[in-house]
């Protein structure tokens, strides 16, 4: 059984930043593998070891930069890895959904996996919603927000638990192959090895381009464009106690207490 | 073609809140195409939702009286055939954990870009205008949609519940599921693991945030919660950890509370856990970052690392 897992790098944002146009200044960005994406590699890596699994390949649309972060992806266990990135890729704004879609679904026919596991969403633009697209894309069953996972490779198929809101779980069982979005909580992610970090630098890492895959430039040109960025407005009217550690715990603890809370 | 055509959220045979936000948004979003506003209720007892769903704004109510519950795969065909007789020009969804199972199938299968979590449309010279957030709330958005058409999830929140009682007539319709293309089946619901806490009973939750760093320093915030004789309470990370259980987890996916004083400790307020914890009475918030989505819902605040504050205010209730 061969597992496909989508590992996006993501930009993480200081505090205090500044921003250019339709995007935040460099200067305060950086980069890190999407949470998300790091419980589903777990799975993974799990399903693997597990002897259920016999390959696990990571696939990341994102540049030659993105390459530290997949290899985190492959020191935690993963087999090798496929970047697809060029020219094309490297002009868009916002990646859609379509056009994550129509790439991911190339990528998928030339490997033939059992199961493809995706996070949830991305720290960066949230959507929320690749997994979905690409399993109704190859024609196979899906499942979002996963956050229990059971395969059954002799019965072809798995048993899942959904988490919906208010701390409801829904037991879906669903034929394989399938897509499934992962939630963090699932697992808890290892962090890599030592060994794991010096195997990854030997795992094969693969630079496709659209061209490659059979994939035409226009693809990526969504329908979506990012006209505007800016900080949201707050309305807060907090009151902010000011002065050393113990002051501040000093008036908090007043107004506690005058709030009825009492040892 | 110009009409809304939004899909109502339920589940154990209730409509969901968002359900009747979403008539506000697609009413609203009718307005500006000028168009009519519908709504499609799929599976459960549709006839008793239909009812609940006809308020004020709403042109048509659709009915699918086809299955108990949920399945993505009879909503994404039914939506689809929907969209084929109705012609609408939005498709709104919840952006719920629902929604996004068949949301983005919808969207694929019809060929329509998808736009999600939008806490904020308008329509612009013919052009569908988006407003989202990205990096976790640090930042808003404004996306245009270049397209005639889209498929949109809207936030729980964003918008008021539709009030007022409709008049239209209730349409039921009539769906050809191809049952082979049906591969999941939901077999049940449970409830996430008990224990013996109550975070809802709670009159003073004292509830800690990924700032607290390392399991081990949870003892700080247990002996707060014992001077100040309240109940320990998380957002998510802590207990995606397996820090604290998650009958303790706060949040959209965890419990919503409502105590008199709720202290955030270490909490950045994330959207899904403010829907958790906003209807509470005093919110206080200890963070050092100023501009932590926290400080816009909290009455009073602390900007300052809470290992110093948090000794220091467990000290004064001893």
């Amino acid at each position: 059984m061969k597992i496909l897992v989508t590992v996006k790098e993501v930009a993480t944002v200081e505090d205090e930043f500044e921003i250019d146009g339709t995007a935040i200044d460099e200067r305060f960005l950086g980069a890190d593998l999407n949470e998300w994406d790091d419980y589903a590699i777990e799975a993974a890596v799990r399903l693997q070891e597990d002897g259920i699994a016999d390959e696990v390949v990571t696939v990341t649309i994102g540049p030659e930069d993105a390459e530290q972060t997949i290899r985190q992806a492959l020191a935690k266990g993963a087999d090798r890895a496929i970047r697809v990135w060029d020219d094309a890729l490297a002009d868009v704004d916002l990646l859609d959904v379509g056009a994550k879609t129509e790439i991911l679904q190339a990528v998928v026919e030339e490997e033939d996996p059992d199961l493809v596991l995706t996070g949830v969403q991305s720290g960066d633009d949230s959507f929320g919603a690749t997994g979905v697209s690409l399993a109704d894309a190859i024609d196979t069953q899906w499942a979002a927000v996963v956050n229990n996972l059971e395969v059954d490779p002799d019965a072809g198929t798995a048993s899942v638990r959904r988490e919906l809101e208010g701390g409801v779980e829904e037991l879906t069982d669903l034929d394989l192959p399938a897509v499934l979005t992962i939630q963090t909580g699932i697992n808890e992610p290892r962090y890599a090895s030592l060994r794991g970090i010096r195997q990854a630098q030997r795992k094969p890492l693969d630079h496709q381009s659209l061209a490659d895959l059979g994939v035409d430039d226009g693809a990526v040109d969504g329908d979506l464009e990012l006209t505007e960025m800016y900080e949201p407005e707050t309305e807060t009217d907090v009151t902010v106690f000011e002065g050393s550690a113990e002051e501040t715990a000093g008036d908090l603890a007043d107004l506690l207490r005058e709030k009825g809370v009492e040892a | 073609m110009s009409d809304v055509l939004a899909i109502a959220d339920h589940r154990r045979g209730e409509l969901r809140d968002v359900s009747y936000e979403l008539l506000s948004a697609g009413r609203d979003l009718a307005d500006e195409t000028g168009g009519d506003l519908h709504v499609a209720v799929i599976s459960g007892p549709v006839d008793e939702y239909a009812q609940k769903l006809d308020r004020e704004g709403v042109d048509a109510v659709h009915t699918v009286d086809y299955g108990e519950e949920f399945n993505h795969d009879v909503y994404t065909q039914t939506i689809s055939q929907l969209y084929d007789a109705l012609a609408p020009q939005y498709v709104l969804a919840p952006n719920s954990v629902n929604g996004l199972d068949y949301a983005p199938a919808v969207a694929n299968r019809l060929d329509l870009p998808l736009v999600t979590d939008v806490v904020d449309l308008a329509v612009d010279s013919d052009t569908l205008v988006a407003t989202r957030e990205m990096y976790g709330g640090k930042v808003e958005t404004t996306t245009e949609v270049a397209a005639d058409a889209a498929v949109v999830t809207i936030r729980s929140g964003e918008w008021p519940a539709a009030e007022g009682t409709g008049d239209t007539t209730v349409e039921s319709f009539d769906v050809e599921i191809d049952e082979d293309a049906v591969g999941s089946t939901v077999t049940g619901f449970e409830e996430v693991a008990g224990g013996d806490v109550d975070i809802t009973d709670a009159d003073v939750l004292v509830s800690v945030g990924r700032g607290i760093d390392e399991e081990e320093n949870l003892e700080l915030i247990f002996d707060l919660a014992e001077a100040m004789d309240a109940t320990v309470s998380s957002s998510r990370p802590i207990v995606d950890n397996g820090w604290l259980p998650p009958n303790r987890q706060v949040g959209q996916s965890g419990k919503v509370v409502t105590p008199d004083v709720y202290v955030a400790i270490g909490i950045s307020g994330a959207v899904q856990h403010v829907a958790g914890m906003k209807g509470s009475e005093t919110i206080v918030a200890i963070n050092t970052d100023p501009n932590a989505p926290i400080m816009d819902i909290a009455d009073y605040a602390i900007h300052d690392d809470l290992f110093d504050v948090v000794p220091a205010l467990t000290e004064e209730f001893q």
